[in-house]
């Protein structure tokens, strides 16, 4: 079997006639940073939306570790160690940043008021502002004000420190760095590294190929709700993944047909290795 | 030198300007100084009349019951729902509390306590119902509470036949109806505690934030794995209850049911609430602010009557404060997502 720590096989979503996933397939190993390319509209955010809990899939299946699992709410992919930065960030405008990166998991009083549900605020700030800090002191400076009242950036700041300190095994991050300055920008990728190197998996969504080709390990493209491709961002380039996600390179189709296609099998065939089986 | 200089300038700067969005963001400092002037204003021109025991007495037993339903109003909305039924659903508990204690013999203690409990029961079951069909369903709350303010009026009436019901046992009228402790009547010291508990349910516990996190995003408190349909059955659930409760204070201060009396309970309730700084696009509101909201009415209405300003015109006043609540809480938003 593959050594995938999460792998969907043959994901199909539909919103009414629109088919945002047909067969779609993905993996990522622990340890790893899989970049999911793919044009606007290929499925990504929807891809990420069913492996976080939050959709539920028409077809296929997911695995996790091996075994078949139904991730049938956010908790329970949190319960997985999944986390996940969402596109449109999925804060509460009129909660602190502190209160966001606790929301679900609040942290209580110790004792008779804490079991009466009584919130330890201040212990979450704490926490907060340790989380917040790996991402520069410039990015939150106050964990106090509403999320609302933060720039762009600094809110996805906020949606990535919350997921990256959360996670034990799986972390999306669907487009963390659309909004960010330059230097925030690397302190993502940077925050990527750090947590890949604690043995997490990564999957990076980003349209910026210099920063896929920065910090992935394997590139997988999605194009029109499938998985066309994988590369090695060593031995490809730039033009086969422009290739693969606006179907110019037509072989990259035969990798839907090929669910068992796992990560060794496509790392000793090399880049684009599933049109050749 | 120079880059300490730089860093001490920035600093003053973000700390005013999150002084003034925190100044902005709390109009319920404002409308509070508005009560205290009016007190002061009334107070000032008649203080024997205004100031004296009674009349204070007076305008806190007045505003007992609404203060009861607007505590759970202000979580329905901080939630961004609305609860329409909240009167019908007093008058429903009143009734129903009636029936039991007139079916238990109309006199004694458990005969009292268990018409409490019958009321505040039949109140629970409507909001309830309120919370399973807005949560689950997915009707709108004001369509679902519009349905339920005619549905538990209508079965109030059916159950009476419009008449009005007496035989409230007198250990209730005389208790919870004009008793009182150290001064204080019960009816005040009731809403007192009902209101304490929400101010630190609503501020303090995890109840309370996720009633906030549902009103500013529900999608993103269910990614964060908050039961959002649960929560709201819960928070209309505990408006219904406070309804019930509301139901059988009316009851011991009438020793009567009041079918015709609380058609316009929601309006005032929900005035209340907006005019204490909760947005009516949730996630944003205190209870004290409630408490602010549901005594400016009151402290107006009294303080015209004393100074024998024609009534109505109290109405008008409180329509003008309740817009400018609303205006307010739009100028706030919008300088916040400016910022
Ligand atoms: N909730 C929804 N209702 C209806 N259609 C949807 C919904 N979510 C996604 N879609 C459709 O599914 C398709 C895939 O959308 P998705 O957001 O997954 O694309 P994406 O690859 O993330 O694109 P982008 O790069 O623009 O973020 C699109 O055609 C989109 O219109
Ligand atoms: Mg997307």
């Amino acid at each position: 079997m593959s050594a995938a720590l999460l792998e969907a096989r043959g994901i199909v979503k539909n919103y009414g006639h629109v088919q945002a996933l047909r067969g779609a397939d993905f993996s990522v190993e622990a340890g790893k940073v899989v970049a999911m390319v793919g044009d606007n509209g290929a499925g990504k955010s929807t891809l990420v939306k069913v492996l976080s809990g939050i959709e539920q899939p028409d077809g296929g299946e997911i695995r996790f570790e091996g075994q078949p699992v139904a991730l049938a709410s956010a908790a329970r992919a949190h319960a997985l160690g999944i986390e996940t930065v969402y596109q449109d960030l999925a804060l509460a405008p009129d909660l602190d940043p502190a209160a966001n990166l606790f929301l679900g998991r609040e942290l209580l009083r110790d004792g008779v008021l804490g079991r009466l549900g009584f919130l330890d605020n201040k212990r979450m700030q704490q926490r907060a502002e340790e989380a917040f800090a790996d991402l520069g002191q410039t990015t939150v400076q106050q964990v106090t004000v509403p999320v609302a009242s933060l720039s762009g950036g600094q809110r996805q700041s906020v949606a990535v420190a919350r997921a990256s300190a959360w996670a034990s095994k799986v972390v999306f991050m669907d487009e963390p760095t659309a909004a960010l300055g330059v230097v925030q920008a690397s302190k993502v990728l940077d925050l990527i590294r750090r947590v890949r190197d604690q043995g997490i998996a990564v999957v990076l969504i980003s349209h910026s190929m210099p920063q896929v080709f920065d910090v992935a390990d394997r590139i997988e493209v999605l194009r029109l709700g499938q998985r066309v491709a994988r590369f090695d961002p060593h031995e490809a380039d730039m033009a086969d993944i422009v290739g693969a996600m606006t179907g110019a390179l037509e072989h990259g189709e035969a990798s839907t047909a090929e669910p068992g296609g796992s990560s060794e099998q496509a790392r000793q065939r090399g880049p684009s290795g599933q049109e050749d089986a | 030198m120079s880059a300490a200089t730089g860093s001490d300038r920035t600093q003053p700067v973000t700390e005013s300007r999150a002084r003034r969005l925190r100044f902005l963001t709390d109009s319920t400092a404002l409308i509070f100084l508005v009560l205290l002037a009016l007190v002061a204003v009334f107070a000032l021109v008649r203080p024997d009349a205004f100031a004296s025991v009674n009349n204070v007495r007076n305008i806190f037993i007045g505003a007992a019951t609404l203060l009861v339903i607007a505590v759970g109003m202000t979580f329905v909305i901080v939630s961004a729902g609305i609860d329409l039924s909240v009167g019908s659903v007093l008058v429903f508990s009143s009734v129903i509390s009636i029936k039991v204690m007139t079916a238990l013999g109309n006199q004694g203690w458990p005969v009292a306590i268990a018409g409490v409990a019958a009321g505040m029961a039949a109140g629970l079951a409507w909001g309830l119902l309120n919370g399973v069909l807005i949560a689950k369903a997915r009707i709108p709350a004001l369509i679902v509470t519009l349905g339920t303010l005619g549905a538990a009026l209508g079965l109030a009436q059916i159950i009476t036949g419009g008449v009005n019901l007496r035989g409230v046992p007198v250990e209730l009228t005389e208790a919870l109806g004009f008793g009182r402790v150290a001064g204080i009547p019960w009816l005040v010291v009731v809403a007192a505690v009902v209101t304490a508990i929400g101010i630190v349910v609503l501020r303090f516990t995890r109840f309370g934030r996720y009633t906030y996190a549902v009103g500013s995003n529900p999608e993103a408190a269910r990614r964060a794995g908050v039961k959002v349909e649960r929560h709201l059955i819960k928070v209309y659930a505990l408006t219904g209850m406070l309804s019930g409760l509301a139901g059988v204070m009316s009851l011991a201060r009438f020793s009567s049911t009041n079918i015709g009396g609380h058609l316009t309970d929601n309006l005032q309730a929900i005035a209340a609430v907006v005019i204490g700084g909760t947005s009516l696009f949730g996630g944003i509101g205190t209870v004290f602010g409630t408490v602010v909201g549901v005594f400016i009415p009151s402290v107006l209405q009294n303080g015209f009557v004393i100074l024998r300003v024609q009534p109505f015109w109290q109405e008008v006043a409180v329509g003008v404060v309740l817009i400018a609540a609303v205006y307010i809480d739009q100028i706030k938003r919008r300088a916040r997502e400016r910022l």
